[in-house]
């Protein structure tokens, strides 16, 4: 098995950074903005961008980052083991006529996503959902992109990438192995 | 884990993973549409041999807010003489596709005979049999002292260590109290079981203190008294003499109530008899948690149907 | 009839001899013997035919369980010449028609001798005394009366029974079980029942009966015979009695000598029986009490269960296993693997002392020159592993997949093999 590293430490701060402002580039601001981490690592960007957002917005609700799990809606649960669940949060004045941002790891097939999108569903109807993942590697399987992509990585389909995280990882960088 | 037969089978990580997931499905149960996709295509058989409307409704809750399919049996009389056989009546519903079997039964052992017989590949959620165990209602208390103990959103990974629990009333027939026994001391709590000697059983193996006066008990402030629902068929068995002279030792009557500190527990598993072994004033204050447990025996169940049937299929026997 | 010579075999005294059968008898013992027919017997034990003062053998009634010819045929592969077979059939055996009729399937069978047991109430019920008088004077000769499978619980009923048999040396056999203090009760009450959930059975309903028969037992100076002790306490009990001089014998199934409560624990019914499997510590206590003297027989209570009484939940399955194919080996194990007693003493549990409580003629006798050639030999080093399915019709057999020690190799009943080389033979009834 061989592995290279495409992003390391830098790279990836770098990348957040550039998300988070173009998120408030794009919604003009804070209002109604709410940052929803998809586990395990999805959860953590989330986080980092939102400190960013919070450092560099103004007036910005305490309440507007939370998490939420998708492995119940997930289409190849019968086809594996039982998954772990993780917890849910949202926060406290919910998502109607809010605008979401999805924020995850990789964006591959899109199927996490598309699960994500119908676990929206049963908490409320958002006015727009967003697309924020660190690498974008292609191969999608249902028509489905991201609005904020940290770096565009083309890569062979048998190949794993592999989004390493401090707080989770140990260490940090983006590798792919084949 | 391939059936929920009894929390003494469980292990503490088993214990903790489905309390932990149980309150993830409480939160799924506080959003605006309460419904998951994720057991689509499943099926769920509730094959229930005892009227019950509340245990049935909440397996029937659970299963299709992870929106499987539900069949309700229902059936009257167990034994081979009276009709169809257990093995029969499990083998033609099976037949049809079932994912897991709910089952609620006269017969102690009953659902452990139902999943290691040989009869069925599915999944079994003993759902209460005879005098043995209950162990979704166990659970469903456990996360019901976990949420109110160390609040909501503090109880993930943790267990009831040091809580003191009393178990009072008729344990001897008591399904609920030998799933709670086993699981409460599984998560460190310390248990102590209180009633008329008489509907006491042999304690032995329980590893349990028991303590035949309440008032003693209570002394000890406990973290949490729970309540057992008395039969009042159990006068006729000669168990105790009179309604009245088991209020008077064993009924959490208003003055008993009083002397609690402010922040014990009081759970019953349901139905209640108010004036019997519970007073009004207990049931409806606020540390009665006798409407929680009813909304967390759901979420406990949806948790259940989820770890047992939401994987691939297993095709080991 | 032709002769023929068991060459070599060994006495339960260790004595090793020649035994020559002819016309059904046991024409001579001595060394180097002749006879139509020499059979090598070398290293096998030479013991009189087992009699089994207990056994179900379910016809009349409930013949999808086990039928005379098929009991007998169990009952010939375990050693056994002569069986007691229990009145709870349907009709039940508590007139002189129903015992001659078994009498007669087991005389027609050809297997063993069948020795009806009378009911002690009608219909088993324990209420109005059943005709013993007319079952002793039937072709049946009935001299065992037993409501096995239920206690004769009301004690003046009880009395009576004892004192109108005592007139025909009758001898009444006690299935000893306080109704009330047992009532649904499922296993042994103990620490483990309660944890299972499943209703006890404690040890004093067994224990107060057999301490009120053994008092009307001396009250009446009438025989009682205790079926299937099953605790400690009931092994105190009928020591003390027996210390009073009191008429009272007792026996001891080969499951409550081996197996004990912790079988139940994963509901299997195969494991349930009445009496309930018990505790190690009164395995133990039984186990010296057989070998003391207190207990004087093993009987198998062989249960034959019909597949689907034992294929349900616990409480809806049938008490009782089967176990004539495997008493002989478990006898083994309790007299002599044990290295507490010896092969005299096992020829007196299996054979010589439930014949005479049962009166039986030519059974149990010793083995000698003139008697009926009802003979078991054993070869006592073979290892056998037990399948579930016997000879008998049902396989509810508690003692599948274990491997026993002691197998019966010929068993020849009236001078005729009924079983050679652990092979069940053609018979010429009777």
């Amino acid at each position: 098995m061989t592995s290279r590293t495409v992003l390391n430490s830098d790279d990836i701060g770098r990348a957040i950074t550039r998300i988070a402002h173009e998120i408030l580039e794009s919604n003009h601001g804070t209002d109604d903005l709410i940052i929803l981490g998809i586990p395990t690592r999805g959860v953590v960007l989330a986080e980092r961008i939102a400190e960013i957002i919070r450092r560099n917005g103004s007036a910005m609700p305490a309440d507007f980052l939370g998490r939420i799990d998708i492995t119940m809606h997930r289409d190849d649960l019968a086809r594996q083991p039982v998954r772990a669940v993780s917890p849910t949060n949202i926060p406290a004045g919910g998502i109607d006529d809010k605008v979401v941002v999805l924020v995850d790891d990789v964006l591959f097939t899109g199927r996490t996503v598309r699960a994500a999108l119908d676990a929206l569903n049963t908490i409320g109807r958002p006015r727009a959902v967003r697309l924020a993942v660190l690498v974008d590697r292609g191969h999608r399987q249902l028509p489905i992109r991201a609005d904020f992509v940290g770096k565009n990585l083309p890569t062979a389909k048998d190949e794993r990438v592999s989004v390493l995280l401090s707080d989770i990882d140990g260490s940090e960088s983006v590798v792919i192995e084949q | 884990m391939k059936h929920l037969l009894s929390t003494s089978e469980l292990s503490r990580e088993d214990a903790i993973h489905l309390l932990d997931l149980s309150d993830q499905m409480a939160e799924v149960n506080t959003r605006e549409v309460k419904k998951l996709p994720t057991l689509r295509g499943k099926t769920v058989v509730n094959l229930f041999y005892e009227d019950s409307t509340r245990t049935k409704t909440s397996f029937e809750l659970a299963a299709k807010r992870l929106s499987a399919d539900l069949i309700n049996f229902s059936a009257k009389g167990s034994s081979v003489s009276k009709g169809e056989s257990l093995k029969d009546t499990a083998l033609t519903l099976a037949a049809g596709g079932a994912d897991a079997f709910v089952i609620r039964h006269s017969a102690s052992g009953a659902a452990h005979t139902l999943a290691n017989s040989g009869w069925i590949n599915v999944a079994v959620v003993n759902a209460g049999d005879g005098t043995h165990e209950h162990p979704t209602q166990g659970l469903l208390d456990a996360m019901t002292m976990r949420r109110r103990i160390h609040g909501l959103g503090a109880t993930a990974q943790r267990d009831l260590s040091g809580v003191s629990v009393l178990i009072v009333g008729d344990i001897l027939h008591s399904r609920v109290a030998r799933s709670n026994i086993h699981l409460l001391k599984l998560l460190g709590a310390k248990v102590t079981l209180v009633g008329p000697s008489t509907l006491m059983p042999h304690t032995e193996l329980f590893e349990v203190d028991v303590n035949l006066d309440f008032d003693d008990a209570l002394a000890a402030n406990p973290d949490v008294v729970m309540m057992l629902r008395i039969q009042t068929e159990r006068m006729s068995g000669n168990f105790f003499p009179s309604e009245r002279e088991y209020v008077r030792n064993w009924g959490l009557t208003a003055e008993r109530f009083a002397r609690l500190k402010p922040k014990t527990l009081i759970m019953h598993p349901g139905p209640m008899i108010r004036g019997l072994e519970i007073c009004s004033e207990a049931a409806d204050s606020p540390q009665s948690t006798i409407v929680e447990q009813v909304a967390n025996g759901i979420s406990v169940r949806m948790a259940v149907l989820y770890s047992l049937i939401s994987g691939e299929r297993s095709l080991d026997v | 009839m032709s002769s023929f010579v068991l060459r070599g075999a060994v006495f339960a005294d260790d004595s090793v001899a020649d035994v020559l059968v002819a016309d059904g008898r046991i024409v001579e013992i001595g060394n180097n013997l002749q006879g139509d027919e020499v059979i090598d017997c070398t290293g096998l034990r030479l013991l009189p035919g087992f009699v089994d003062l207990h056994t179900h053998l379910r016809e009349p009634g409930f013949e999808a369980s086990e039928t005379v010819l098929t009991g007998s045929q169990s009952a010939a592969l375990g050693g056994y010449t002569a069986v007691h077979a229990m009145a709870n059939t349907n009709p039940v055996a508590d007139n002189a028609a129903v015992v001659e009729m078994v009498r007669n399937l087991g005389a027609r069978a050809g297997y063993v001798e069948v020795f009806p047991i009378g009911a002690v109430t009608k219909g088993l019920e324990g209420a109005q005394m059943a005709e013993l008088g007319l079952m002793n004077q039937s072709q049946a000769q009935v001299k065992v009366f037993s409501d096995d499978g239920k206690c004769v619980s009301d004690a003046l009923v009880m009395k009576r029974a004892l004192e109108y048999v005592k007139s025909f040396d009758g001898v009444i056999a006690q299935h000893a079980q306080e109704p009330k203090l047992t009532d649904g009760s499922q296993m042994n009450d103990s620490e483990l029942s309660a944890v299972l959930g499943l209703k006890g059975w404690p040890a004093v309903a067994e224990e107060s009966i057999i301490a009120r028969d053994v008092l009307l037992a001396e009250h009446t100076g009438a025989r009682l015979h205790i079926c299937h002790l099953s605790t400690a306490g009931s092994v105190e009990v009928i020591r003390w009695a027996k210390s009073r001089g009191i008429n009272v014998t007792a026996e001891v199934t080969p499951h409550h000598l081996m197996l004990t409560e912790q079988l139940v624990s994963e509901y299997n019914p195969l494991y349930k029986v009445n009496p309930p499997l018990r505790k190690q510590s009164d395995v133990l206590a039984l186990r010296e009490a057989l070998i003391d003297g207190t207990i004087d027989i093993i009987a198998t209570d062989h249960a034959p269960h019909a597949a689907e009484l034992k294929d349900c939940e616990f409480s809806a399955a049938a008490f009782g296993m089967v176990g004539l194919e495997t008493a002989a080996a478990v006898a083994q194990n309790v007299l002599i693997e044990s290295g507490r007693s010896n092969w005299q003493r096992f020829a007196e549990v299996m054979s010589h002392n439930p014949a005479r409580i049962g009166r039986d003629e030519n059974q149990g006798e010793a083995i000698a020159v003139g008697a009926v050639a009802n003979l078991t030999l054993i070869d006592a080093e073979a290892v056998r592993t037990i399948a579930a399915q016997t000879a008998s019709k049902s396989s509810n057999n508690p003692y599948q997949g274990l491997q026993l020690k002691g197998k019966v190799v010929h068993t020849i009943y009236r001078g005729q093999f009924t079983v050679r080389n652990s092979e069940l033979q053609k018979v010429v009834s009777a």
